[in-house]
């Protein structure tokens, strides 16, 4: 899924930009710069424990900082990376609504490439926007 | 993309050769002007994010006098790092999550020992290697101290003498941490179940990222106010250790929560507009602002169990290496500084006394004498400031001076950066720089050689440069620098 690290965006952090040809393939690119930028090796996480949750937003925005943020509190709860994700996102009322179900591995500072531990997904900057060729997202996380 | 783009440079007042002022006709709605603590060599290393993000901070509702940035100035989020604000409590102030950062209470800790270099020489690598094993750090990390959630609450209350009745630390370090270890008035039913979960496995490590632990070594040139670097209990060839870490993913999900709330309400509800959604904010006097204000203390008196925990280790592994008690090596706290935290104190305000939350983001407090912030034994002479470089090339220790009023006592907290660490992983090798800098007497154990390569020592200003300013500035006073010999780098 293509997501690159962008410079000159952020002197202390990381930032990246996601795309996607929808707006699931666009969260599962976002979702891979995180763990790319805590894991160098995304091939080494190995998909055998799966979680699932559903999140509600009132935008494409919002959702996207709270899934990403979703992740990141996994990492820390239960030290788990993800590699493999089923995404299913649908208008509710005003707002949207992910299903999520998401499969990875739990850290081990032996065999995975480790990196810098993220913080937070920082609203500095923050964009998604619908572009002609699907979805884009502008993200700069806390390491 | 660069970081100036769009942006216009200030042109700058020059109140002294260290003080730099943006007038409020910078930029609409700044309510007070700016004013940069730098020399002029550190001013013209700041990118302009860091000019708009500082004169954004004058357009917050409360704040009094002038938003101040210190000399390692760089930017951030909302805030830039170095950013300090005050906001008045009974003038309808507001507390911004943004103005302490995410990592609550990242911090400074400081240990003594009897030990001189000779002593320590022929064990470096002995105890780096200990110290790696028994402080845990980088991604996924747990700590040794296994705790429920219902204990975790009741640690985020009690903060650092939680630890010490539990047997890990001294009673006196608690005098020697600032506010005591325990930030009064924490209330755990402020914090959310998700942070707790996020913390209750991580007191006792250091994380990641520019979080480090050092055995330093104190030069007799170095040390430069002779009569308190020896009443603090240092010497001319001396061992310390110095180590730097926060409240972990506790503190994170704590900022987090109250970001995205306050940016539900803060229009809305307040009618509070800003110039960045990393500035968000409630009145500090509103059911929310207090809400994340005695949430933050809980985030605050983990991050001091955090560091309480791990001098704990640190202590154990020297007693181990060199098997005698960590008594009688004389491993005392010289002190714990938080350079991310909000506080309520009292300053005089051009000659009234007002109460005021003062925010710093990547800045120390360096309360000056007399002070009612510090405990009796550091109140004659000031606040120890323990202040955190490159692990290339030294940190220092500096005292709270009298004439800090100028800003709120407050002082700088590190290095700065001035390349991202995208650059700095392309420019360095870790595996390189590891040897590069062993074969100048620093021994570093790291969980990521990428990570290292972040840390370079080029990729910061020049800490020597950053603490010139803060003492020629009279924000601070130097004591003594300190530079590494052994490095485990998060």
């Amino acid at each position: 899924m293509p997501y690159r690290f962008l410079e000159g965006l952020t002197m202390a952090d990381i930032a990246f930009e996601a795309t996607g040809a929808t707006l699931e393939e666009m969260f599962i690119s976002a979702a891979d710069a995180v763990t790319n930028t805590q894991c160098e090796d995304l091939k080494g996480i190995n998909a055998k424990v799966r979680k699932e949750f559903t999140l509600k937003a009132g935008d494409a925005e919002r959702l996207l900082h709270d899934f990403l943020q979703e992740l990141i509190f996994l990492k820390d709860a239960e030290l788990l990376l993800f590699r493999e994700y089923d995404l299913k996102i649908s208008k509710a009322g005003e707002g949207l609504v992910l299903v999520a179900g998401v499969k990875g591995d739990y850290i081990n500072q032996k065999t995975h490439h480790l990196l810098v531990d993220v913080k937070a997904v920082s609203w500095h900057k923050f964009k998604v926007e619908k572009t002609a060729d699907g979805w884009k997202a502008v993200v700069i996380i806390d390491v | 993309m660069d970081f100036n783009r769009e942006l216009k440079k200030p042109s700058f007042r020059k109140i002294d050769d260290y003080i730099w002022e943006i007038g409020t006709d910078y930029k609409q709605g700044m309510l007070v002007p700016a004013r940069m603590f730098a020399s002029e060599g550190l001013l013209n290393q700041m990118d302009n994010t860091v000019f708009d993000q500082i004169t954004n901070v004058a357009t917050l509702p409360g704040i009094v006098k002038y938003a101040y940035c210190m000399p390692d100035g760089h930017s951030g989020y909302g805030f830039p790092i170095g950013g300090v604000a005050a906001m008045d409590i009974n003038d309808n102030g507001v507390i911004s999550p943004g103005g302490i950062g995410f990592d609550i209470n990242c911090g400074m800790r400081l240990i003594r020992t009897d030990l001189t270099i000779k002593d320590v020489s022929p064990h470096l690598k002995e105890l780096v290697d200990k110290l790696f094993g028994k402080v845990p750090a980088g991604v996924g990390s747990k700590g040794f101290v296994k705790l429920d959630a219902g204990t975790f609450r009741k640690v985020i209350e009690d903060g650092a003498p939680w630890c010490v009745e539990n047997g890990y630390g001294w009673k006196d370090d608690l005098d020697a941490t600032e506010l005591g270890g325990r930030d009064d008035g924490a209330d755990e039913k402020t914090v959310s179940d998700k942070a707790v979960e996020r913390g209750k496995g991580q007191i006792g490590t250091l994380g990641s990222g520019n979080h480090y632990l050092e055995i330093q070594h104190v030069r007799e040139e170095n040390i430069f106010d002779k009569a308190l670097a020896k009443k603090w209990g240092l010497f001319p060839d001396q061992i310390v250790i110095m180590f730097h870490c926060g409240s972990r993913g506790f503190g994170h999900q704590v900022a987090t929560d109250y970001l995205n709330q306050f940016l539900s309400i803060m229009e809305s509800k307040y009618k509070i507009k800003i110039l960045d959604r990393e500035l968000a904010c409630a009145p500090f006097n509103s059911p929310e602002g207090q809400a994340y204000f005695k949430a933050m203390k809980c985030a605050m008196n983990m991050s001091f169990a955090n560091r309480q925990t791990i001098v704990h280790r640190v202590r154990e592994v020297f007693s181990e290496v060199f098997k005698t008690d960590a008594e009688k090596l004389g491993m005392r706290q010289v002190y714990d500084v938080s350079h991310n935290r909000a506080s309520v104190e009292k300053h005089n305000v051009d000659g009234t006394m007002k109460e005021l939350v003062v925010h710093r983001k990547g800045a120390t407090a360096a309360y000056g004498p007399g002070r009612e912030e510090l405990s009796p034994r550091f109140r004659d002479d000031g606040q120890p400031v323990i202040i955190g470089g490159s692990m290339e090339t030294g940190s220092y220790l500096l005292s709270g001076v009298s004439t800090g009023a100028s800003t709120w006592f407050t002082t700088a907290h590190g290095s700065g950066r001035t390349m991202s660490r995208t650059r700095a992983k392309q420019l360095f090798r870790g595996d390189q720089l590891q040897k590069d800098m062993e074969s100048r007497g620093i021994y570093v154990k790291t969980t990521s050689y990428a990570g290292l390569a972040e840390e370079a020592g080029a990729a910061y200003k020049n800490i020597d440069d950053v603490i010139e300013a803060t003492h020629q500035a009279g924000i601070s006073n130097k004591v003594a620098k300190l530079v590494p010999i052994g490095n485990v780098k998060g």
